[in-house]
């Protein structure tokens, strides 16, 4: 469910996406997907897959992902360990005091787009 | 086929939508609070002694968003404060399209506070940005005093934490203090009330909070 309204806004940036820039066809997309950012990749996919079909913009866009891997930091003693390895307690002094630096993305990266073969030359008015 | 680099969030075009609609309700002097909890944290029976205490001082409406039914808007019209449903059809939150959807069908002429009742879950509700002036949760005594280790985000994401059916705390192995102090370490800022709407206690303090959020939203370009 979660990852379906992913997709919808995904979409729904790519249509403002491609009004602004004249876009006929987007031939790919490329996601960057944090490691804990809550996406489930399967189901991020299969909800592409269905949801595409009703949008003929992205219709024939292929969806490429790449991970951010997870990355917290320790403000006590200033390193940074794997998030999913250790969790919020920094595994060399101890310390509760960390934060997240990377790894709760979802960033639509780039995309492949094929413009309007026809642009209107005459304005209006 | 061209290249089109745009490193941009996905919840972007969400985000800017949420904060045109926070402009709008500003300029039309109307208070608008995202309520989230869990299913049967006990939003509704807050939401009737809410407006039962603050009726003769406000317009009130509550936008209710569910997955499916419609027993909760003929409560709070019951209630006696302006109401419309919401179906998400299966989705899990409101994000701001749907809002302000609810929100132009419901109709804000002359309203002061308005409530959107989100949809019964801790995950996906404090992802979006609704346009809500302010986030406020509810966290109820038998749900237990780990949720904040396990939701953490819809803790940091609330500006206020109403802990209700506290007059059930003799029955709970819950510790406030410990809750408190999980809490905190995720958002120092939050207030945190603790209520019980059956019993009145606490109502007061969250009444008050009400008040004094309302006149300062109401106040011109504050």
């Amino acid at each position: 469910m979660h990852e379906l309204s992913i997709v919808t806004h995904v979409a729904k940036t790519l249509d403002e996406l491609a009004e602004e820039n004249h876009l006929e066809k987007i031939g790919s997309v490329t996601l960057q997907v944090g490691e804990v950012s809550g996406i489930v990749t399967d189901y991020f996919i299969d909800c592409w897959n269905y949801f595409k079909r009703k949008d003929p913009l992205i219709e024939e866009a292929e969806l490429k992902l790449e991970e951010i891997k997870a990355v917290t930091f320790c403000e006590d003693c200033k390193q940074e360990y794997e998030t999913v390895r250790y969790g919020r307690i920094c595994p060399y002094c101890h310390s509760e005091h960390t934060y997240l630096v990377t790894g709760n993305e979802c960033i639509i990266k780039e995309i492949e787009a094929e413009e309007r073969k026809e642009e209107k030359k005459e304005t209006c008015e | 086929m061209k290249v089109i680099e745009l490193h941009k969030s996905v919840t972007a075009s969400n985000d800017r939508d949420a904060q045109v609609l926070r402009d709008e309700l500003k300029e039309k002097g109307v208070f608008f609070v995202n309520l989230m909890s869990a299913a049967g944290s006990g939003k509704t029976t807050l939401l009737l002694k809410t407006i039962e205490d603050l009726r003769e001082e406000y317009k009130i409406a509550v936008l209710e968003a569910d997955i499916e039914a419609d027993v909760d808007a003929l409560k709070i019209e019951e209630g006696g404060a302006r109401s419309i449903q919401v179906h998400t059809d299966g989705m899990c939150h409101m994000d701001a399209g749907m809002t302000r959807t609810g929100l132009e069908e419901m109709g804000l002429e002359g309203m002061d506070l308005v409530f959107l009742e989100n949809i019964g879950n801790l995950i996906c509700p404090a992802e979006y940005d609704t346009g809500a002036s302010k986030n406020v949760m509810i966290l109820s005594v038998p749900e237990g005093d780990d949720k904040p280790l396990k939701y953490p985000l819809m803790f940091q994401n609330s500006d206020v934490l109403l802990v209700t059916k506290i007059d059930v705390l003799p029955y709970f192995n819950f510790d406030m203090k410990k809750m408190q102090e999980r809490v905190r370490f995720l958002n120092p800022d939050i207030r945190i009330i603790p209520v019980s709407a059956k019993k009145g206690e606490g109502m007061k303090e969250w009444e008050d909070w009400l008040r004094e959020q309302i006149a300062l939203w109401k106040a011109p370009h504050a």
